[in-house]
């Protein structure tokens, strides 16, 4: 398909290589793993070698820390209900108030089952106050669940210093890692995350395979009961095909690890070099200095993002929005709110995420593309004159039922 | 992706009437910033006249707030104040080949933005009496704050309730872990709790009268005289949603009916169908099976099998 892929966050095209090995397992490869004859056998061994292909990217201590799940959302509810039914006595559970769905939304049903949990706040970078953090760990905490990346900003957590604090206050600690994995160098045995979750979409594997990392030792209950796939921790006969397509990509995301950091990063800096350049009033959201290498979350300050998206997509430009109406919400995103991010910006901010396979004629057609994108919304923008923001906007325009 | 009609693309994409307009006499701010949608509507009014001569729009907002405001301007020009005045959110929406429900707001913003700038012109105050909450069921498009007042005005108890009030929950079903929780929190207030287990109308059937072995009471012709009733019954208020229900055959406790109109296909069809058996059910004092078919070509009398 023709156009500009800059929605990597979202997901990701599935590396050919990745497609190629896959195939065998969904033709004369089909045997269940769990079977005893030369069908399954062979299957079975094909789930090993993913399974050591996962461990050596995230830098695992032993193979069987890796437990198979169906996506990042699965791995999430498992990491949090396991620590909830392992440590019943414990009622409580701190997060931030930037996590994605997957977190939040499993967290505020949970406030309704009568357990509390505390949100972190966010400065206007999206930053933790560590502070914070430390006064909340206590015994009365069952699980930490802090993202190592944020899905919009692309900011990172220090989420290693993070998990060595829950440890010394003998807490579990699990990271939503789905967008850090494959795009930042991950070790987990020199750190005291006892759960990790990723999502193969995200790394060029395909949709519909997730995994939770679980420390060795680390008390757990499953989610899923029934056989003993996954030695028990996750029921349910394996997506054998996904599972090697995942080991292929996982093996790949480290051997263009390097590239990323350099390479991709520096298309995505000139991409945001290009729009500063050209555009008035707009800015980058979260903390520039310290977040994913493919990541770039601008807000166009006056105008709105869906409105954008479908200008950007008639130029055959692909990227995402933080707008209200974009995920049909009512408010913009939680995560731009939670930086106080103003809604005349928060509502047109535009997340362009990069992966190993954009070039920089894409990016330089992406530069001369947005800002008569953003011309043309703002001459229909009741906050915007002749050449700028009119006088005093908020005042200038202020509909009823604001 | 949205959804979105060739026509709501047309008027994204090629904006009518867009920017302010010359020697305006009526200008009309609406929306919530919060949501992400704002509206200035601008008239030039013939005072002679009071026919709109112009119109113009400013709109901070989504793909479909800009069609609507660019929709709305042009089915106005020309009108006088009291024609455009019976402009309707849902006229917006048919101009533009219909928005998808989470969309209808955009439409709501348009009409209301009439409103206020004709209120303007008129040196009348216009308040808008229109509060808007989270959308919770998206097959017949009703926000929270709809199920919320109408909960409490009506004292509704069940999700059957709801329904039957607002339409809300008729379609997939996907919302009524939602509607329970509005419940629980309405009830909540009056010192009440929601029963998951509480049945709405129609009452429900003291068991000793559901299947009252009466069948041999009744002929097959005193059957069908009550299942007629009942039918002639229902009807009218079918027609008032412009659809209809239709007797085809009764065949043991199956009784076939034809839903026509907007009956057919409505995501209601279900529930409707659940009621007229309920009703059949205690007309005759035996279990019946009301069942929709396609209407056969050659039409039959009504005939008993069985």
């Amino acid at each position: 398909m023709d156009g500009i892929y800059l929605d990597n966050n979202a997901t990701t095209q599935v590396d050919p290589e990745v497609v190629e090995k896959m195939l065998p397992y969904f033709t004369e490869q089909f045997g269940n793993p769990s079977s005893m004859h030369q069908f399954g056998n062979k299957v079975g061994f094909a789930i090993k070698k993913a399974r050591e292909q996962v461990q050596s990217l995230l830098g695992a201590a032993y193979d069987s820390e890796i437990v198979f799940t169906s996506c990042g959302t699965e791995s999430d509810s498992t990491a949090i209900m396991s620590a909830l039914k392992a440590y019943p006595k414990r009622k409580e559970i701190i997060t931030t108030v930037i996590e994605h769905p997957a977190v939040l939304e499993l967290c505020k049903h949970l406030e309704k089952e009568d357990y509390t949990v505390h949100y972190l706040k966010v400065d206007e970078k999206g930053r933790l106050d560590l502070g914070q953090y430390q006064k909340l760990l206590s015994p009365e905490v069952a699980i930490v669940s802090v993202m190592w990346a944020n899905n919009e900003t692309g900011s990172l957590f220090p989420v290693v210093e993070m998990a060595e604090m829950a440890h010394a206050a003998g807490v579990l600690f699990h990271t939503d890692a789905v967008q850090a994995v494959g795009k930042v160098p991950i070790d987990l045995k020199t750190t005291k995350i006892d759960m990790l979750s990723l999502s193969g979409h995200k790394l060029h594997a395909p949709k519909g395979i997730g995994v939770l990392y679980l420390k060795r030792g680390t008390r757990f209950r499953p989610l899923l009961r029934g056989g003993h796939q996954e030695r028990g921790r996750r029921a349910g006969t394996e997506n054998a095909p996904a599972i090697v397509g995942l080991g292929v990509a996982c093996e790949l995301a480290a051997k263009h690890m390097a590239f990323e950091q350099s390479e991709v990063k520096a298309l995505r800096d000139r991409l945001q070099q290009g729009i500063l350049d050209a555009v008035p009033h707009c800015f980058v959201t979260g903390d520039p200095s310290n977040r994913l290498p493919n990541t770039l979350n601008v807000a166009f300050e006056y105008i709105e993002g869906e409105a954008i998206l479908m200008l950007l997509n008639k130029d055959g430009i692909a990227a995402s929005s933080g707008s209200a109406c974009t995920s049909g919400s009512l408010e913009p995103s939680h995560v731009m709110r939670a930086m106080g991010i103003p809604f005349t910006a928060a509502h047109g901010t535009v997340r362009f995420s990069l992966s190993r396979f954009n070039t920089p004629e894409e990016i330089d057609k992406v530069v001369a593309v947005v800002p008569g994108v953003v011309a043309k919304l703002r001459k229909l923008s009741p906050y915007w004159g002749e050449n700028g923001p009119v006088a005093n906007p908020e005042t200038a325009f202020a509909p009823a039922y604001a | 992706m949205w959804d979105y009609s060739e026509t709501v693309k047309d008027h994204f994409f090629n904006p009518r009437n867009a920017g302010e307009v010359a020697s305006a006499n009526a200008t009309g701010d609406v929306g919530s910033i919060s949501c992400g949608d704002a509206l200035r509507l601008q008239l030039k009014v013939n005072p002679e006249t009071e026919i709109i001569e112009d119109a113009g729009f400013q709109t901070f907002g989504c793909g479909s707030a800009i069609a609507s405001s660019s929709a709305l301007t042009e089915m106005i020009k020309g009108k006088t104040l009291d024609e455009a005045l019976k402009v309707t959110n849902q006229d917006i929406a048919d101009f533009l080949q219909g928005l998808p429900p989470e969309k209808m707001h955009c439409s709501v913003m348009g009409r209301e933005a009439l409103q206020a700038a004709i209120a303007d012109y008129r040196g009348e105050v216009w308040r808008d009496d229109h509060e808007e909450g989270e959308l919770i069921c998206k097959c017949f498009a009703v926000d929270a704050v709809m199920i919320e007042d109408t909960i409490r005005a009506n004292g509704l108890k069940t999700v059957e309730d709801v329904t039957n009030y607002t339409k809300a929950g008729g379609g997939c079903s996907s919302c009524h872990e939602g509607i329970e929780e509005i419940l629980g929190k309405v009830l909540a207030e009056q010192g009440l709790e929601f029963d998951p287990e509480a049945r709405a109308w129609p009452e429900p059937i003291p068991s000793e009268t559901i299947p009252a072995p009466t069948a041999g009471k009744l002929t097959n012709l005193q059957r069908i005289k009550k299942i007629e009733e009942v039918i002639a019954a229902v009807r009218p208020t079918l027609q008032a949603d412009r659809g209809d229900i239709e007797l085809i055959d009764v065949q043991g406790n199956q009784v076939l009916v034809h839903l026509v109109g907007a009956c057919a296909g409505c995501q209601m069809a279900g529930l409707t169908l659940g009621g007229v058996q309920q009703q059949m059910m205690e007309a005759l004092g035996e279990f019946i099976h009301v069942v929709p078919v396609a209407k056969k070509t050659a039409p039959v009398g009504v005939s008993v099998r069985g």
